[in-house]
């Protein structure tokens, strides 16, 4: 599936969802995430935070309205168009989501691994990434072994190597401490310059407040969009 | 099709331990009925052949008349059997050879003790057709009593009976293979539901039905291939068994059934289509219902 870097990374036009028949968790979301932006979303517990990073990362389609990835209207495309917008897309999960049966590097691997890529290169590209976020001598454990800033980073190398233009993180520094957090933060701010488009939900207002990037802010399922002070709101 | 490495932990499934095991079971089943179909398609084959080519001349002995008028009619049934179009080959089946047939259900017997029949064994050709009705009524006028046998009827109704017994055996196959079918499948689905998150993980990551679905199904074709080694493993000795018991009682009263070599290169492939099977449904599972999520 072509992907256009011109057409805006995501576009929301009055998405609404509900689980079942419950009540809609999300209500009329509307926004734009232009290509190499930041943004961090934040709210309240069970405003729907999660639940806007599943509908962007392909975990869910909208009960209402339109999602827009890369240019493709998500509620017509074909199911099998799918993984090819989904290895467009990096994500950080809040419980990190690391297969526990693989090593580190395996874990690593997995994206690289479903594209087809070649072994040899696999190696190469895994081999320099855990070094660059400071666990190649862990490359051959398994995550039960290792600890939460440690899974976090794995996660985050998963998550990264295969070079997303869209990265999500779910609540990346709620499980390490504010050294590990800000240090993570800072690996976050190298990528968008490289390009990458960021989306980070978390609770912690300090770091969204020094960091300054746009906020996008739920609230009982409805969302509003503030300029950060050092970019603009979209 | 298939994957070489997995990135799911399917091996740690406890229903892999017993797939195995429930494969080798029905490849052994497979294994007997396979045999018994190839055996009785064999027998019922020699059967119409048999049919088709032979006749039975029954000439009945009269106990009042002397040896030398007997003789008289034998031969004469002799010479009217080479002068019909189609018979091949005509001989009299000697004393001896009648007495040798009947003593399993007679015992030992001598030949002055019961009035024996002189029974005349025709070869006919089968590709021009006698009209044993006619050699019947030529043969009535001069020996009265004389009769012509076809087996048409009594083998007839063997081939029935044989060709049923391979409608049986076939059935036996055929719900054995639905039954490996059933059992992949339902290990398939509950592998899916052990491992949902992982393949979750997966599809996040950008992974096509088809990587997930390869996954599962090399670890089938894995599995299949053992199980199928295991029960072919217990069937052969089991039909060796079996061959050399048959041949213990068979002695006149069974027909000789073996298993040509063609029959033997067929069980060896069950393991590879156990196999084939297992993988194959796998596959087909895994992609019918991961066809239902995002």
């Amino acid at each position: 599936m072509d992907i256009d870097p011109n057409t805006p990374i995501a576009r929301f036009e009055n998405v609404g969802l509900r689980y079942g028949l419950g009540p809609e968790v999300l209500q009329d979301v509307s926004f734009v995430l232009r290509p190499g932006s930041y943004h961090f979303l934040v709210g309240p517990s069970g405003a729907g935070k999660s639940s806007l990073l599943k509908l962007m990362y392909l975990a869910l389609r909208p009960s209402r309205g339109l999602v827009h990835l890369f240019g493709h209207d998500i509620a017509t495309a074909a199911r099998n168009d799918l993984p090819a917008l989904r290895r467009s897309i990096g994500v950080v999960f809040q419980d990190y989501r690391l297969l526990d049966h693989l090593s580190t590097f395996d874990n690593v691997a997995l994206p690289l691994r479903v594209a087809n890529i070649r072994e040899s290169d696999v190696k190469h590209h895994v081999e320099e990434l855990l070094a660059w976020v400071g666990l190649k001598d862990h490359m051959h454990a398994r995550p039960p072994t290792l600890s939460g800033g440690q899974k976090q980073r794995v996660s985050i190398a998963r998550a990264v190597i295969s070079r997303p233009k869209l990265l999500m993180a779910d609540e990346p520094t709620g499980n390490v401490d504010d050294r590990m957090g800000f240090r993570l933060m800072h690996l976050f701010e190298e990528l968008n310059k490289l390009g990458t488009t960021i989306v980070v939900a978390t609770h912690n207002e300090a770091m969204v407040q020094q960091l300054g990037h746009p906020v996008m802010r739920l609230v009982d399922g409805a969302l509003a969009v503030t300029p950060g002070s050092r970019g603009s709101a979209v | 099709m298939f994957a070489r490495r997995t990135d799911l932990p399917l091996d740690k499934d406890p229903l892999s331990r017993f797939l195995p095991w429930l494969i080798a079971f029905m490849v052994f089943l497979a294994a007997l009925a396979q045999t018994g179909l190839i055996g009785l398609d064999d027998l019922a084959r020699r059967w119409d052949s048999g049919m088709a080519a032979t006749l039975t001349v029954q000439i009945p002995a009269d106990p009042d008349a002397n040896e030398a008028v007997n003789a008289r009619l034998l031969q004469s049934a002799m010479n009217m059997l080479s002068e019909t179009q189609g018979v091949v080959r005509a001989s009299v089946i000697s004393h001896d050879k009648v007495l040798e047939l009947l003593s399993p259900w007679l015992g030992v017997v001598d030949a002055g003790d019961v009035p024996l029949p002189r029974l005349i064994d025709v070869e006919v050709d089968p590709a021009l057709k006698v009209n044993t009705g006619e050699l019947q009524q030529k043969l009535s006028q001069t020996i009265p009593g004389a009769q012509v046998d076809d087996h048409g009827v009594w083998l007839a109704r063997l081939v029935d009976m044989v060709r049923t017994l391979e409608l049986l055996a076939a059935t036996v196959l055929g719900l054995i293979l639905l039954s490996v079918m059933a059992t992949v499948m339902f290990a398939t689905r509950t592998g899916l539901t052990v491992h949902a998150e992982a393949i979750e993980v997966l599809h996040l990551t950008g992974a096509h039905d088809r990587y997930i679905a390869k996954q599962f199904a090399s670890r089938a074709l894995g599995l299949g291939l053992r199980g199928g080694l295991y029960g072919l493993g217990l069937a052969v000795p089991t039909l060796f068994a079996l061959g050399h018991m048959a041949g213990r009682i068979q002695a006149g009263l069974l027909p000789e059934m073996s298993l040509p070599i063609w029959g033997w290169a067929s069980l060896a492939l069950l393991p590879a289509l156990s196999a084939f099977v297992a993988g194959l449904t796998a596959r087909f599972t895994v992609m019918r219902n991961l066809r239902r999520m995002l």
